[in-house]
């Protein structure tokens, strides 16, 4: 319904929130087998300053030529200035990342999605589960709560890789530990050198005696490792609305416009990743839902 | 001729002919006239000079996988029901080219678009329509983050409506409340009787462009007539629709045997998600020149039946057509209630004609409650 017509010609669109902004990679570190930490800033000195994320969102980052794919932040939420992307060579954007160097540099527009709810559930114990890659937007958690130790009870890491060789952040491990962390680790196949756990993640609830009465878990890894330690943590009477989930989907826009993304009533960039448990909870496990 | 223009609100008649008159005003006041006509055996929308390119005396017959363009014993400007085109070809293209990227001194830079949008008067609207129209509004609008290339072209479009007096042997619109009547957000809305218009005016603009018209007020008899011919339409419409339990019917039954039985048809090639005029579902493809230099983000429709729509790295998330078609059907009648505070269907009908195996929205739905 038009009430005028303003000018001769309209407005010309500009690329508006797709629009993706260079980043130099400053560092690269190798994590594991075929996943590295990359550290960027933006060209743009007032984006630079400007730019601010909290634990468990994601940027989108693109190549030109290639193309863009979601990835989340897994540096400290504190120095924003310096964005970690710990990545794994696993498509066709991440493969030619691999083959960057630094220096480089790369697109990059967010931040997008929920975050892990820090504010929230200051008090309470905490009981961080990840598997794989799951870990990478779980490594902001851990920042913040050995920045501000005093506003958290226990903190639980449950954490699983395939082999030792894939365990990500391992030289961060004994930092953490002795900023008192717990760190239950395992793998799905051992090495010689391996003294700890073997078998899957959701088994290493049964070393914890954990209250549920004041523990938050935060979970982040494979569908299926997350189905059971959602099943573990309810086995202990943890409610579900203290069971947050960081969920995968494929995401193409981050803003909730492509439709890819879509879990039932969610968009997965927009209202997740994070979710509380209960709010995805009837569609959760329901088959290639 | 009067010498004023009339009201906002007012029911006036014109003389069929006379509509080139406005058509006339729209282009002269820089609009693009996107209209229905006839091609290729169908009557789709594209761009028009005059009334004379309308599919006047032309007429559809619609069923489940059939549709066929017919001659009409009259000749009626508006006498057919929506073919396989819908607006939001227009407001929402299937390709565009979202800005440029250009490699420079080892970095790259961002080239925005430097042409305005277009500018469109919508010629034949139908009530589904402009409700198809005001969802899409919803998804690229009304969020966190707005879609400027819809936004462009939304903000300055000119719709012409027209009252649904042919409905077709798919359309289920009374069910849903988006039609036979065109509802609000249009600039005029046109009611086609035998040899007359009625007019009414919704926005100044509209007023504006009846300014060469010659009009008279709308007789009692005729807005009679009016009201009985859309009263006729209503109950000649094709289909109908239960939703009184919508979205909680689906979500209950995301198990259903039907899920199977309507798999085992489905082609998943994704007609209904390309003519549906509420489907919004896009991707962004990187267009590079062949030196690896220039660089387009090109958006394109993307349809949730594509094997790779839901592709994360391992697999698919929905790898099979019975998920597919449970997503697609859940979305539109369930979780887009949530998602957008509205259902995502409008009952024009257009994914059943269109169905090349013909499965009818309606039919699945009832089938779910349990009533087929």
């Amino acid at each position: 319904m038009l009430n005028t017509i303003t000018t001769a010609t309209g407005p010309t669109p500009d690329a508006g929130p797709m629009r993706t902004h260079p980043a130099r990679i400053i560092a690269i570190k190798e994590e594991a087998y075929a996943i590295a930490t990359y550290e960027i800033e933006f060209e743009d000195p007032a984006l630079k300053e400007a730019y601010q994320f909290k634990a468990g969102q994601f940027n989108m980052l693109y190549l030109p030529g290639i193309g863009e794919a979601p990835i989340s932040m897994s540096s400290d939420p504190a120095t924003p200035q310096v964005i970690g992307h710990t990545i794994r060579y696993a498509g066709n954007l991440t493969r030619a990342i691999s083959r960057l160097q630094v220096g480089d540099v790369i697109g990059v527009r967010g931040p997008y999605g929920s975050a892990w709810p820090l504010e929230q559930i200051e008090g309470d114990d905490l009981c961080i589960v990840t598997g794989g890659i799951g870990l990478a937007p779980l490594r902001p958690v851990i920042y913040h709560v050995l920045r501000h130790r005093e506003r958290y009870g226990r903190v639980f890491l449950l954490y699983g890789a395939r082999t030792p060789d894939d365990m990500l952040y391992e030289d961060e491990f004994e930092s953490w530990k002795q900023q008192g962390i717990q760190l239950y680790l395992t793998v799905d196949r051992a090495d010689p050198s391996w003294r700890g756990h073997v078998g899957v993640v959701p088994m290493l609830f049964y070393l914890l005696r954990l209250d549920p009465k004041k523990t938050t878990v935060l979970t982040c890894g494979p569908e299926i490792m997350i189905h059971f330690v959602i099943y573990e943590a309810m086995a202990r009477r943890i409610p579900k609305e203290r069971i947050y989930v960081s969920m995968e989907r494929n995401m193409k826009c981050g803003v909730g416009i492509c439709g890819h993304c879509q879990f039932g009533p969610h968009f997965v960039c927009k209202e997740g990743p994070v979710f509380p448990y209960a709010a995805i909870e009837p569609f959760f496990g329901v088959e290639d839902f | 001729m009067p010498e004023f223009t009339p009201n906002i609100g007012a029911f006036v008649s014109i003389q069929k002919s006379d509509l080139q008159r406005v058509l006339e005003a729209l282009k002269q006041a820089g609009f693009t006239l996107i209209g229905p006509t006839v091609d290729e055996s169908a009557i789709v929308y594209g761009e028009i000079d005059g009334i004379d390119d309308l599919p006047i005396g032309w007429t559809d017959r619609q069923e489940p996988a059939s549709y066929r363009i017919v001659r009409r014993q009259d000749e009626a400007f508006f006498g057919y029901t929506v073919g396989p085109h819908s607006w939001k070809k227009f407001l929402f293209p299937p390709k565009q080219r979202l800005f440029r990227v250009e490699k420079k001194n080892g970095s790259f830079q961002v080239v925005d678009e430097e042409e305005p949008a277009p500018r469109f008067a919508f010629i034949g609207v139908r009530g589904c329509e402009l409700q198809a129209i005001h969802i899409q509004d919803r998804v690229f609008l009304g969020g966190p983050y707005q879609d400027p290339n819809y936004k462009a072209r939304r903000q300055q479009v000119f719709v012409l409506a027209v009252n649904c007096t042919e409905p077709g042997g798919t359309c289920f619109c009374a069910s849903l409340g988006t039609g036979p009547q065109v509802g609000s957000g249009f600039d005029i809305a046109l009611t086609e009787l035998d040899d007359t218009f009625i007019v009414e005016v919704g926005s100044e603009v509209g007023a504006t462009m009846m300014r060469n018209v010659p009009w008279r007020p709308t007789s009692a008899f005729e807005l009679q007539q009016a009201r009985e011919a859309l009263a006729t339409a209503v109950k000649a419409m094709g289909r109908q629709l239960d939703t009184s339990d919508l979205p909680d019917l689906l979500y209950n039954n995301l198990e259903h045997e039907r899920w199977n039985q309507v798999a085992a048809r489905c082609l998943s090639c994704a007609n209904c998600t390309m003519v549906c005029p509420t489907c919004f579902c896009n991707d962004v493809l990187e267009v590079s020149d062949l030196k690896g230099e220039q660089f387009e983000r090109v958006r394109v429709w993307d349809s949730c039946f594509s094997i790779e729509f839901s592709h994360v790295h391992g697999g698919n998330i929905r790898p099979h057509t019975r998920a597919r078609y449970r997503q697609w059907l859940t979305h539109k009648f369930a979780s887009w209630i949530d998602q957008f505070g509205i259902l995502g269907c409008v009952g024009c009908g257009r994914c059943i004609t269109w169905c090349p195996v013909g499965i009818d929205v309606t039919e699945e739905i009832d089938a779910i409650r349990g009533e087929v």
